[in-house]
């Protein structure tokens, strides 16, 4: 009994441990943007103040990086969600012997560092940008060099995202589609689509949150722009100010009011499965009569 | 034709070539039930498909790649000297990754970056692998769904936080005036004077690193120990075998695919980062990434960048495929 | 409307393996047509074959006397009942039966109106906005023949649908499906493992086995003039003694069997010398002598009381035991196990048939 005693108070301190290393930073950093202190420090706490924040909004570099980032992250998602879906569909329907490759192929850039999609953006495109003059003179810019470079992996994810989802897809409900005499396209819309849904609303999250933290890759292919991100890390590397702690707090805010919406609304969906389920077993007991 | 346009033939011969196999297998193996791409989709949606596939991969995989790898053998030349005589294919950018240009002395600097980077990302990686193993393996087999899902949110939120804003909070701890060495100069364990600059020492680079790749070594192994019967566990409890025999030879054997994708990643992760180094890393650290980094952002030099680029790249795939071999891995098994 | 469908040798080859071998079949207009089989027969391929889901390596299918040929299944004239219903789980009720509507360009009052109509035409009227998965086997049942008969096809093609049902739920359908058959008076295709189903609800039977229609009749003839071996051993309970013909007229033959010569019909007009099987059923065996060349001789080996039956089983020559059924108020006293018991038939309810392959036990 003893060494079941022994195995759960190590047990518990491994656990703390752990989420200590994992949230301790956190914690500390965020009370540090309440901190009057011009240095962001935990102790000795000076004085509480909100300065912080408000000297975060007036940061006119960070003002402008995050609008590029939302733009990016918008123009990423509208490229990579589609892009997933025609690769996942095609992924079921390729030539077998090919799928290998294709896979490797689509995969890959979840695997290569970022840095590395980073330059190979810049390079090539600015070869392919640089062909004509009107095209060097529009394209040639660090949003869409970004929104290209990070579409490659972004893409990826959302491949694996619908992938999942597309798998599990029950054909004989395409098929019933067809038999009732409907054209492929709308098949496509009315039947795929729809069971899609959920998968497509992820892979669309998580691509615009993935963009917009992205840092390796962004970090070269904004060429003289800037994304909040590369602002953030400009500002960390020079020198500290606990505006960014302040920045963090939001972050920290906004995701978990994020996660307390997303418990939210899946308890509700499970509430109403529950109450489907209970209709059905109902309607079985009635005809059963 | 310049090595360049080359690129891109390398692609559309691979196309062609598999279409045609696809032709003749077809054609050969009579199954009613084949019906065409084209019969299957329709005309717009096949060709959209087709359309927005061939641009990613092609445009914003391959070629790009391809063109970087070309790009490497070619000498640094300002844009107007390029295609012109100047312009000759050239290993040189590969070989001053070894030998100075200069002085033809070693290139003992960055050849150093390089096995330090690859040499902490290691240490990085088993490092990860047992602060992550046992709150895996808890998680998966002793855990109720509650308390998984709340383990699992637990690990989630601190990555909603960004890398820099974590590798600054990282910074603001183990900084001379931060938090620990105040912590402990209030309890007294050190004196006023002896602050340790845990930055200093690449403390703070190894937390930072180790920090950002946490969540990624923990799910592959979450999935590959959940995957395991638990009857099994306790079938070798009940012969009486310890606990370190149990995880030595039911549990790791069974994960091991799990071990293996989840040390890929950040191994590579780790390899390939260049946020933690470079805000966390000391004045006298050199990572590889910060090498190219300045190749690109200093001294403009695009094709040497692209020639270390590639040499990390190729290094961390022989590696990984090297580890995956020695431990008996198959590489599909990993991916996932 | 309904229309008439014609197999022409259809074959269907799967690579090195032919699911439907030559198949030539006139299934006429406004019938109720079962293929009966079992598993792996073909009967699921001819059917995916029909409705357009798959080409046949050789041979025309005709609908209405239109061939088929490169029309795929959203043109056809025929609707399917898939064996898993495959429902769609997004929409509502009204909307899954409106679908062949909508993709048809209908607008949508129009649609709901001719979905309400159906919702009473199977009874679940009112119900059209309930999901699908709130909806008992039996009622997701009907939706999907609501939802086939909403596209007014020439043709229902229907896979298996009762097996996913309770035996008193498909008794209950099986009688449902005849009246909507009648009713709606177009052409059934049906197709089923079970017989007593077949038997039932078909103007007509096609018994098929490995590929190939053995016979396609009624089920009156089916069962009682069965043409193969197969379809007098599938179909019903028979009895076979296996033997070699010793003499043989047109009408008669008698075959020498291990219980002796036993004496059938010879529908197949086959000549002395010829290997064969008579086939006689369990409740054309009476206990007690007959005919001399239609009684035999063998022990009791179980007897199983049934309420309105008793079946008696009898050593036989080979593993297969034989069998005679007799009424609860049948004549002559059952044995018991053990015993040695004779029992006798009327040759004219004797069947000889040509050697050849059998249904599985």
């Amino acid at each position: 009994m003893t060494s079941k005693l022994v195995f759960n108070v190590t047990f518990g301190f491994y656990l703390l441990l752990f989420f200590g290393y994992l949230f301790g930073p956190l914690l500390a950093m965020s009370v540090t943007a309440f901190n009057t202190s011009n240095y962001p420090q935990v102790i000795p706490f000076e004085g509480f103040t909100l300065d912080w924040f408000v000297k975060l909004i007036n940061h006119q570099q960070m003002m402008e990086g995050l609008l590029n980032s939302i733009i990016i992250g918008i123009g990423v998602v509208c490229i990579s969600v589609p892009v997933g879906l025609a690769a996942a569909i095609i992924m079921n329907q390729i030539y077998h012997r090919a799928r290998s490759l294709f896979y490797l192929v689509t995969v890959s850039p979840l695997l290569t560092p970022g840095v590395i999609i980073g330059i190979s953006t810049v390079i090539f495109w600015k070869d392919m940008f640089g062909l004509t003059d009107f095209t060097k003179a529009v394209f040639y810019k660090g949003i869409i060099l970004s929104i290209l470079g990070q579409s490659s992996f972004v893409a990826a994810y959302c491949l694996l995202i619908i992938m999942a989802r597309l798998t599990r897809f029950d054909r004989a409900q395409e098929e019933a589609a067809l038999d009732l005499g409907a054209s492929y396209p709308q098949v496509f819309w009315h039947i795929l689509v729809p069971y899609l849904r959920p998968a497509l609303v992820s892979a669309g999250v998580l691509g615009f949150l993935s963009s917009f933290e992205n840092y390796n890759t962004t970090t070269f292919a904004i060429l003289a722009d800037k994304t909040l991100v590369t602002v953030l890390a400009g500002e960390t590397r020079q020198g500290t100010t606990p505006a960014l702690s302040a920045l963090a707090v939001i972050i920290i805010g906004l995701s978990l009011i994020g996660a307390v919406i997303y418990e939210y609304l899946k308890r509700r969906e499970e509430a109403a499965a529950l109450a489907i389920k209970e209709n059905a077993r109902l309607a079985e007991r009635g005809e059963a009569e | 034709m310049s090595s360049r346009t080359l690129v891109f033939l390398i692609p559309l011969i691979v196309i062609i070539g598999f279409w045609l196999m696809a032709r003749y297998e077809s054609r050969v193996a009579h199954d009613p039930t084949h019906k065409s791409y084209w019969e299957r989709n329709g005309t717009v949606l096949g060709l959209t498909f087709i359309g927005l596939v061939a641009f990613w991969s092609l445009f914003l995989v391959t070629l790009p790649y391809l063109y970087m790898v070309v790009e490497s053998f070619h000498p640094k030349l300002p844009p107007a000297q390029r295609g012109g005589p100047n312009d000759f294919l050239t290993i040189a950018n590969y070989k001053s990754f070894f030998v100075n240009q200069t002085d033809g002395q070693f290139n003992d600097t960055h050849m150093y970056a390089f096995r330090y980077s690859i040499l902490v990302s290691a240490g990085i990686t088993i490092l990860n692998l047992c602060i992550c193993y046992p709150l895996a393996y808890y998680m998966a087999q002793s855990g109720t769904a509650q308390k998984v899902r709340l383990l699992l949110l637990g690990l989630i939120v601190p990555y909603w936080v960004n890398e820099i804003l974590r590798s600054f909070a990282v910074k603001l701890i183990l900084a001379s005036n931060g938090l620990l060495n105040s912590s402990l100069i209030k309890l007294g364990i050190i004196g006023p004077e002896g602050k340790i600059d845990f930055l200093l020492h690449n403390t703070g680079m190894w937390v930072g690193l180790s920090y950002a790749n946490l969540l990624i070594m923990i799910f592959p192994l979450y999935n590959a120990i959940e995957s395991l019967d638990k009857n099994q566990i306790e079938a070798a409890r009940d012969l009486g075998a310890p606990w370190w025999k149990i995880h030595r030879d039911v549990v790791i054997p069974h994960a091991k695919p799990g071990i293996a994708s989840g040390c890929t990643l950040v191994f590579m992760l780790a390899a390939g980062s260049l946020a933690a180094p470079l805000l966390l890393g000391g004045p006298r650290t050199l990572w590889f990434t910060q090498v190219v980094y300045d190749f690109f952002f200093q001294s403009f030099n695009w094709p040497r960048g692209s020639a270390y680029a590639f040499i990390l790249l190729a290094a961390c795939i022989a590696i990984v495929l090297g580890m995956l071999k020695a431990f008996n891995v198959k590489l599909g098994e990993a991916i996932k | 409307m309904s229309a008439g469908v014609e197999l022409d040798g259809v074959t269907v080859r799967f690579g090195n393996f032919t699911a439907v071998k030559n198949a030539n079949l006139d299934i006429k207009g406004g019938e109720f047509f079962s293929f009966l089989g079992p598993s792996g027969c073909g009967k699921t391929t001819i059917l995916r074959t029909v409705s357009g889901f798959l080409d046949p390596s050789a041979g025309h299918v005709r609908i209405g006397g239109q061939d088929m040929a490169g029309i795929g299944p959203n043109k056809r004239p025929t609707a399917l009942i898939f064996q898993n219903l495959a429902l769609f789980p997004l929409m509502s009720v009204a909307d899954n039966i409106g679908y062949g509507l909508r993709v048809r360009g209908q607008d949508k009052s129009t649609r709901m109106k001719k979905a309400s109509e159906l919702l009473d035409l199977i009874a679940l009227g009112g119900q059209g906005d309930k999901l699908v998965s709130e909806l008992s086997g039996g009622q997701k049942q009907r939706v999907a023949i609501a939802r086939a008969l909403a596209v007014e096809p020439k043709v229902l093609l229907l896979d298996e649908p009762l097996s996913a049902l309770d035996l008193k739920l498909r008794q209950h359908m099986r009688n449902e499906l005849r009246a909507i058959q009648q009713r709606v008076g177009i052409t059934f295709i049906y197709i089923t493992h079970d017989q007593g189903e077949a038997l039932t609800m078909s103007d007509r039977i096609a018994v098929m086995s490995d590929g190939v229609i053995e016979q396609v009749a009624d089920g009156a003839t089916v069962y009682d003039q069965p043409t193969t071996p197969f379809v007098a051993s599938f179909v019903g309970e028979n009895n076979p003694f296996n033997g070699t013909i010793s003499k043989a007229t047109r009408h008669e033959a008698v075959v020498d069997t291990g219980f002796g010569k036993l004496r059938g019909r010879n529908p197949a007009d086959l000549k002395a010398g010829d290997k064969a099987i008579l086939f006689v059923r369990p409740e054309s065996f009476k206990l007690g002598k007959g005919q001399a060349d239609a009684s035999l001789i063998s022990n009791v080996i179980n007897v199983a009381f049934e309420g309105n039956m008793t079946h008696v089983f009898l050593k036989g020559a080979t593993k297969k035991n034989i069998t005679v059924t007799v009424g609860r108020h049948g004549g002559a006293e059952v044995p018991g196990q053990g015993d040695s018991a004779t029992i006798s038939y009327d040759p004219a309810l004797g069947l000889v048939l040509p050697e050849g392959k059998m249904a599985r036990e």
